[in-house]
């Protein structure tokens, strides 16, 4: 198991980590574009700006990608369901110990600076899940096993949403999609379901009861006429509606149950027009930003609509909208080239995985990655409601750009293992 | 692990990065409406008010009328967010009812205001209201503030002539069209304010400003690309003489009345003065409803400018004209005399006869009923209806010629030309062919249906001064730069050219004021040349009147002076319009005695 300099080096994949550097150096340059201040002119390198300490985080970030580069992919493989218990155990500290920004009790403060344990735990879940997979390498999963998976997603899942930072808890739904990939039995059905009950959600966010069941009804009928000739599928859709019709229930009862700014948020992505003012406003500001921006955009630090503050959060979760405004839909355009880049440069790497261990992972990854993509730049040009994710190594933040480092490095640290592990 | 699912986890990432860039690709390029909304987010447009230009005095250093900065406080109806009205209101010292007010009028579209649109919320705040204000403002961010320059007065005099500026009505916006005002812009609304408007008011300028979503300005939008500079107005050079003026209105400041001082050779209007008068002061700034209210009704009428509006009989200061309408039509010999026949007229002085030197000196009412005879019976035709008739006109006719009965021109608005009766006038009052010489002599006297200004008055005295002509007398010497750009003041107005008679009609005038009349106007170091008048008023005490100019030769003033209710014109108008004329050309007053006597005011036992 030793390696000599040079087949390290070689190994290592260098798009990824070029296209990597590419994204945290743009995300650099935007976030000191989005808070600049025409009227006081800081430097990019002031540390007392969001740019300045974007770059102490970029530093630390290169400093845990080479340590993390170095790891032999061995002792990553044994400490993962040790990282994944330390950072349980850090998820319950913040729950009793944590500070509340934002309405989210999430935060972990260590002298001046903040931490966010919750973006931690995607690469230790995602470890973790990896590990579970690699032991049980037969075909057929055990249902204790895949019980134990459940266990492994949902527990930082119900200890994020209890933090209610229901935002980073959206994210490990991915972690389903990669069971739903990977297994052979979760497989089909798993989607469908997923599928439907996703649907379901956003209908039943969009209708009133008497029109969700005319839906159903209609929806049944349609499903019947097809397969009328098995009483085994009458059953069938009987049961499919009841589970819609009780589906919609549960979904008004959380909704019911969601903080004021929560529901607003869902109910102004449905219609931001409605109260543009109140509860619209982001959505609509940040929509004004980018499509102002229009083929050139204003060029950089010419924005407006950013930097003077009518885009909220415009240097973390809305971030995208310094790029639409400055650099246009050229600017847009090329920056989600780049992700897209990325993801299928990742999905090649997993492609050529030998372990299900680094195949899992990998999944992970590009799930996770692609996740914070949608749902980030879907919400900045109003295709998603607002939800707080940043834009993976883009948005300002030591915590997650920390997290989507580790979690990219780990993968590239066993992609360039891979040919030891015979 | 079958390849087909990483495929179709391919095809997703590749459908939604389309899904993106087709989206973004509306927003950002199909759909133009997000730029306005970025523009109107983020960009405030702001008038820049030009700098309204100055009156100076004759000497082009002092001056009438200047300006200091007022702040008005802007908002936006839309923008504006109110948690606690009652401290809102508070704040700012407002009522419910005024704030709903202020509201309403924003709102008024037919004012041109808008709901969306920012409007004045508090108007010309002074320096120290705006301090006061300031931190409040603080609580509203979508409040801003414009600086705007008021005009202020340094020795609040000729508030009649100066006029005043106030916010344009919606009659006027109308009338001069939105391009060149917009609501809330000040105009000129009289007097050389008015007047002058187009060359004083200048040209707004606009500039876009970025402001945050605190609504605090973060520096000019694209470095001033599409600013445009506010373009000062221009400014003016009066005829006027500042000292002057104020020495004059100190004179009158207890009095009704007026004085006008010209200079012969120009038509330059040195002083003008209305009294009473009033701080001009008072309708610049907030205070402008209240105190214009206050003004108005007051019943010395201090807003109406007498020197322009005010209506006399002339009384004797009629008969030099008289005397030279004679002349020019041929029926005056200035060697003939006339008894002092009192049984005609009344007359004063111990005089038995005069002569037309005499006449002139001792204001002979008699001299000039025989001389106003001689004018309206010339023998034009056998029936004594008809010659005066026809007398009559061509008398008229040749009075018209010292400006009388007509507006004289000056710039100001609102002038009245006073009046002379008609033949038409007479048919109607008498009857055709009803009225002779003897119906109407008192016109000989300067009394009856004739009415003048005192503007008129002064003019004459600068026609007697100019031995025959005059210039339109003018309050506006320079604009900018420019010498007057009124051709028709240059313009020189004959009445009638005979040397001869000019001169001893100004030696006659020395005399009134040396030892005939006017003695009291007298001076040991200037030669004044004048006559008084008394004009019987049938409202109360009798006007009076005076109208002189000095030196004999070359005379640099002329001036006519009105005094209601003051008694003759030798006791009050005489030695006030002479202190006038020894301060103008002296530069101080050695007279004291005399001062204080017209200060003191007490004309009339």
């Amino acid at each position: 198991m030793y390696r000599t300099e040079d087949d390290f080096t070689t190994s290592i994949d260098w798009i990824t980590i070029g296209l990597y550097l590419l994204l945290v150096l743009l995300g650099w340059l935007n976030i000191y574009a989005a808070t600049y201040d025409p009227e006081v002119n800081y430097s990019i390198f002031d540390l007392s700006q969001n740019s300045g300490k974007q770059l102490l985080w970029i530093g630390t970030s290169l400093v845990l990608l080479t340590i993390i580069l170095l790891v032999d992919f061995k002792v990553i493989d044994i400490l993962s369901y040790i990282i994944y218990g330390f950072i349980i155990l850090i998820l319950v500290y913040v729950l009793i110990a944590g500070v509340t920004v934002n309405g989210s009790k999430s935060w972990l403060v260590i002298g001046e600076f903040r931490l966010q344990p919750a973006e931690l735990a995607k690469f230790s879940t995602a470890l973790a899940l990896s590990r579970l997979f690699n032991q049980n390498s037969t075909k057929q999963l055990m249902p204790d096993t895949i019980l134990l998976m459940y266990a492994i997603i949902c527990i930082p899942v119900a200890l994020i949403f209890l933090q209610g930072d229901t935002g980073s808890a959206m994210v490990y739904t991915m972690f389903f999609v990669v069971l739903s990939l990977m297994g052979e039995q979760l497989s089909g059905v798993f989607v469908v379901i997923g599928l439907i009950l996703g649907t379901t959600l956003v209908i039943s966010l969009l209708m009133n009861f008497t029109a969700f069941l005319v839906l159903v009804l209609i929806m049944g009928f349609i499903f019947y006429f097809f397969n009328k000739k098995k009483i085994k599928n009458f059953i069938f859709i009987l049961l499919g509606m009841g589970i819609a019709l009780g589906f919609y229930f549960s979904v008004n009862t959380v909704i019911d149950r969601l903080k004021p700014h929560q529901q607003n948020r869902i109910k102004a992505f449905i219609n931001p027009d409605l109260d543009p003012l109140g509860a619209g406003w982001n959505v609509t500001q940040s929509k004004i930003a980018i499509g102002s921006g229009g083929f050139t955009g204003k060029g950089f630090l010419e924005g407006t609509q950013t930097k003077l503050n009518y885009v909220p959060e415009q240097h973390t979760d809305f971030i995208f909208c310094t790029v639409g405004e400055e650099h246009g839909w050229i600017g847009s355009f090329i920056l989600i080239a780049l992700y897209l880049s990325l993801f299928l440069r990742l999905l090649f790497l997993v492609n050529r995985q030998k372990t299900k261990f680094s195949k899992v992972y990998g999944l992970c990854v590009v799930t996770i990655l692609f996740f914070h993509f949608t749902v980030n730049i879907g919400m900045t040009i109003g295709l998603f409601p607002v939800v707080g994710i940043p834009l993976p190594f883009f948005s300002y933040g030591g915590s997650s750009l920390w997290s989507f480092t580790i979690l990219l490095g780990i993968f590239i640290n066993l992609d360039a293992s891979r040919r030891l592990v015979l | 692990m079958r390849e087909n699912k990483i495929f179709i986890l391919q095809i997703a990432i590749v459908c939604i990065s389309v899904i993106f860039i087709i989206r973004l690709f509306v927003i950002q390029i199909i759909d133009t409406s997000y730029k306005e909304e970025a523009m109107n987010n983020a960009v405030r447009r702001e008038i820049v008010y030009p700098y309204r230009g100055i009156i100076f005095d004759r000497n082009d250093k002092k001056m009438l009328v200047a300006n200091t900065s007022v702040y008005d406080v802007m908002f936006t109806p839309k923008k504006l967010k109110i948690e606690d009205t009652l401290h809102f209101l508070k704040s700012f010292g407002l009522s419910k009812e005024e704030f709903r007010q202020i509201w309403v009028n924003a709102c008024d579209k037919k004012k041109g205001n808008s709901y969306y649109k920012a409007s004045v919320f508090l108007p010309t705040l002074s320096t120290q209201d705006y301090a006061r204000i300031q931190e409040k403002l603080v609580n509203y961010p979508s409040m801003y503030v414009n600086v705007r320059s008021v005009r202020n007065y340094p020795d609040a005099c000729m508030a009649n002539a100066l006029g005043y500026i106030a916010e344009i009505s919606e009659g006027q916006l109308a009338k001069y069209g939105k391009e060149n005002y917009q609501p809330g812009d000040f105009i000129g609304f009289s007097g050389l304010e008015k007047e002058y408007e187009k060359e004083l008011r200048g040209k707004r300028g606009v500039k876009y400003v970025m402001v945050n979503v605190h609504g605090v300005e973060k520096g000019s939008f694209l470095s001033g690309r599409y600013d445009t500079a506010s373009i000062a107005g221009v400014d003016i050079t009066s005829t006027i003489d500042l000292d002057l003026q104020v020495y004059a209105e100190k004179l009158m400041q207890n009095q009704t009345g007026s004085v006008v001082a010209i200079e012969p050779s120009t038509g330059e209007i040195l002083c003008f003065v209305s009294a009473p008068t009033y701080d001009p002061n008072m309708l610049a700034g907030k205070e402008f409803s209240k105190n214009f209210k206050k003004l108005d009704r007051d019943s010395s009428k201090p807003l109406y400018c007498r020197p322009l509006m005010g209506l006399y009989p002339p009384g004797s200061t009629f008969k030099p004209i008289n005397y030279t309408v004679a002349k020019m039509l041929g029926v005056l010999d200035t060697n003939q005399v006339f008894p002092c026949a009192r049984n005609l007229v009344n007359c004063h002085g111990h005089h038995s006869s005069a002569n037309f030197h005499t006449g002139v000196q001792y204001s002979c009412n008699p001299y000039a009923y025989f001389v106003f005879k001689k004018l309206l019976y010339r023998g034009k035709s056998s029936n004594a209806f008809v010659d005066t008739r026809l007398s009559f006109e061509e008398w008229r006719e040749n009075v018209m010629k010292f400006g009388l009965s007509q507006r004289l021109g000056i710039d100001l608005p609102s002038e009245k030309a006073g009046y002379l009766p008609t033949t038409k006038y007479y048919n109607k009052y008498f009857g055709e062919n009803r009225w002779a010489f003897e119906t109407i002599y008192s016109l000989g006297l300067g009394q009856g249906e004739i009415l003048e200004t005192p503007l008129q008055l002064a003019n004459i005295g600068a026609i007697f001064a100019n031995r025959g002509y005059y210039y339109t007398p003018h309050l506006v010497k320079k604009i900018g730069d420019k010498v007057t750009n009124r051709k028709e003041y240059l313009e020189k107005r004959i009445v009638y050219q005979d040397s001869v008679f000019f001169r001893s009609m100004v030696n006659a005038m020395a005399d009134v004021v040396r030892a005939g009349t006017a003695t009291m106007a007298r001076s040991q170091v200037i030669e004044i040349c004048g006559k008084t008048g008394t004009a019987e008023n049938p409202h109360g005490k009798d006007h009076s009147l005076f109208f002189a100019f000095a030196p004999k030769d070359n005379p640099k003033i002329a001036i006519g002076v009105v005094m209601e209710n003051a008694g003759w014109g030798a006791t009050a108008a005489a030695p006030l319009g002479s202190l006038v004329i020894e301060k103008y050309l002296r530069g101080e007053i050695k007279r004291t005695y005399l001062e204080d006597y017209v200060l003191k005011g007490e004309f009339i036992e």
